[in-house]
């Protein structure tokens, strides 16, 4: 309980001041600017060298010592992943599986996290113990049971199959309780002696209030649904299931791919559609981690 | 667990009971003020209001988690999963059978050295970076903040594959960087001695994001009137790290380390794509082993290994609340 109220305490207008003033009077430490550019330059190193061998042509591939810009940079890598790999249908299927996950979570989570934070029942406390608690449970415990009933369910041939596990995470209720908690509870009185009805509340007052949430939940779910892996390599049965993940991996693993420009494009394309959700989104982004400390 | 995720006020949940209601009030009494009161009107919405999550949450997350536990305790070589219930229970033999096989006490050991090496190295580069980030510089923190979060939200599988090009022994970048500097590199991934502190250096590298995300939005919560009171009553900037930012930073801290923790025991995604465990095993980790029992229709040992790595999360995370709690 102590890091959340920590996190959330906004510091105080004088504080920020003091600490302002105080920046501009020290100027930082000059010298940290160089280890720091360094350390930046490690991170996103392998980002420049993705992008740079996605461009290249064959030649440059094969050199040694490798080139780090493209003597004729080329777009080959690209049309061949999407024709000899069928990336086209991997990218909706990541895009489907993903858009659905998002949705379902964002529903399912804040209907359950606004009952949890503001309703009062018989069983609350054991129904959020219980959610809570599988929040420790490793993936692993719960896919071979999971792998067995969604092939009893004849969904291993469909999307579905991929979809259905994620539609409700016991994190998307933790995040979406944590913050309708910290909403005044007069509102939702207010409501009530207006004769507003129970479910009504919900869905006309608590859900415009919760839009900040709902969008660091979203995010973070079409991340994390995004980057899945494990799941959608144990249950896809065939290339038309594949994910962007699973078709980039077991690309790199097949005999006739050791073609660098082909998986280093591959890995573009993986990446491109989260680098701009996080672009446009970093804000949220960025709150919701640091409120909630998870990802 | 509880202080962390609870925010329940004592008693809640437990005396929301109507005060003038007996202990012994039938059902069709009780039936009768769920419908009319306030409460009755209430409880029914959060019913409404759960139920969807609920039986999403039994059939995908409760069902699964109580039945791999039950097929750890029996033998599904003969059985055919289609119809799970026709097993024989074997106790714990399939336990028995995972700490006798060699390459599983291997592969916890490489998973132990990854969480004991690389999660204090994440968390100490994260915290790093954040103090540095903080208090350090004032241009381009946004740049700096963006360049360092990049790698969490990539890609494990993209990331494995890039690195894996970076440390080719021939036309790698790495060993040509380090050709200019004179030293023959090693064959990186295909070199037992090197695949492990290969792969925990990429962990810290991927994950450092999340620690100085989380440890910056601390730091820039701590009152700038103490460090202003610590600093007049002479404290340098170490003490003044250590005795007033570090206590308040403590429980970021701690949901960092079991965060990353729990992820850190389950490391499957990099030696799935980069080096299939190998060689000679030194990448294989506990998941992987399961997810090989698994894919060799040993449906009851994977099970097996999975809840041995689910009391290995428990057990880390009970250490971490005990080392790292607050003191009060």
């Amino acid at each position: 309980m102590s890091t959340l109220s920590t996190l959330r305490t906004a510091p105080s207008d004088a504080d920020r001041a003091l600490r302002r003033r105080h920046i501009r009077q020290t100027w930082g430490q000059p010298w940290l600017y160089v280890p720091l550019a360094g350390a930046l330059l490690l991170m996103v190193a392998p980002f420049l060298w993705m992008l740079s061998g996605s461009f290249k042509p064959e030649a440059d591939i094969r050199a040694v010592p490798p080139v780090l810009i493209p003597t004729a940079p080329t777009t080959a890598n690209f049309h061949e992943l999407f024709s000899r790999l069928d990336f086209t249908s991997m990218f909706a299927n990541s895009v489907t599986v993903a858009l659905a996950v998002t949705a379902g979570n964002l529903i399912f989570c804040s209907m359950l996290g606004y009952a949890l934070a503001k309703l009062e029942f018989r069983g609350q406390r054991a129904v959020f113990m219980l959610v809570i608690g599988t929040l420790m449970v490793p993936g692993l415990v719960t896919f071979v049971p999971l792998y067995v009933l969604v092939a009893n369910m004849n969904l291993t041939g469909s999307l579905l199959g991929l979809i259905l596990p994620f539609l409700a995470t016991p994190f998307g209720v933790f995040l979406m309780r944590q913050f309708i908690s910290s909403l005044p509870d007069e509102l939702i009185d207010a409501a009530r002696v207006d004769g507003c009805r129970e479910l009504a509340i919900f869905w006309k007052i608590i859900l415009p209030l919760t839009k900040p949430a709902l969008a660091t939940l979203g995010i973070i779910t079409f991340l994390g649904s995004w980057n899945n892996f494990l799941w959608p390599l144990v249950v896809a049965q065939n290339e038309s299931q594949y994910t962007l993940p699973v078709g980039l991996a077991l690309a790199s693993g097949g005999q006739d791919f050791t073609r660098y420009g082909i998986l280093l494009a591959g890995s573009v394309v993986v990446l491109l559609p989260v680098m701009i959700v996080f672009l446009l989104f970093q804000r949220q982004f960025v709150a919701g981690i640091a409120t909630t400390g998870l990802k | 667990m509880t202080s962390m995720f609870t925010k329940t006020p004592p008693g809640r949940g437990d005396t929301h009971e109507p005060s003038t209601a007996g202990p012994q009030r039938s059902a069709a009494r009780r039936l009768f003020a769920l419908r009319s009161t306030a409460r009755g009107r209430q409880a029914r919405a959060a019913w409404v209001l759960a139920a969807p999550f609920l039986a999403l949450f039994l059939a995908f997350m409760l069902l699964p988690v109580v039945w791999s536990l039950l097929m750890s305790l029996t033998d599904t070589q003969s059985a055919d999963l289609r119809t799970p219930l026709n097993v024989s229970f074997t106790g714990f033999d399939n336990y028995v059978r995972l700490f006798q096989d060699e390459q599983f006490v291997h592969a916890l050991r490489n998973t132990a050295v990854f969480v004991v090496v690389g999660l204090p190295l994440t968390l100490a580069a994260g915290l790093a970076a954040a103090v540095a980030l903080d208090r350090g510089i004032r241009r381009f923190r946004a740049v700096f903040r963006v360049g360092f979060y990049l790698p969490v939200i990539t890609s494990i599988v993209a990331i494995a594959v890039v690195w894996k090009t970076l440390l080719d022994p021939q036309a790698g970048l790495v060993n040509t960087v380090l050709g200019w500097f004179g030293i023959d590199g090693p064959a990186w991934l295909a070199d037992t001695r090197f695949a492990l502190p290969v792969m925990i250096l990429m962990a810290v590298w991927r994950n450092l994001g999340t620690v100085m995300i989380i440890m910056l939005a601390g730091l820039q919560s701590v009152p700038h009137s103490l460090m202003e009171a610590a600093e007049l009553d002479g404290a340098g900037a170490w003490q003044r790290f250590w005795r007033v930012s570090f206590p308040l930073l403590r429980p970021a801290l701690l949901l960092t380390a079991v965060t990353t923790g729990i992820g850190y025991l389950q490391f499957f995604d990099e030696p799935f794509v980069m080096t299939q465990g190998g060689p000679l095993d030194s990448t294989l980790s506990a998941t992987m082993y399961a997810y090989d029992q698994f894919g060799n229709g040993n449906y009851d040992v994977a099970s097996a290994a999975g809840y041995v790595i689910f009391v290995l999360i428990v057990a880390l995370t009970v250490l971490q609340f005990r080392v790292l709690r607050d003191k009060d």
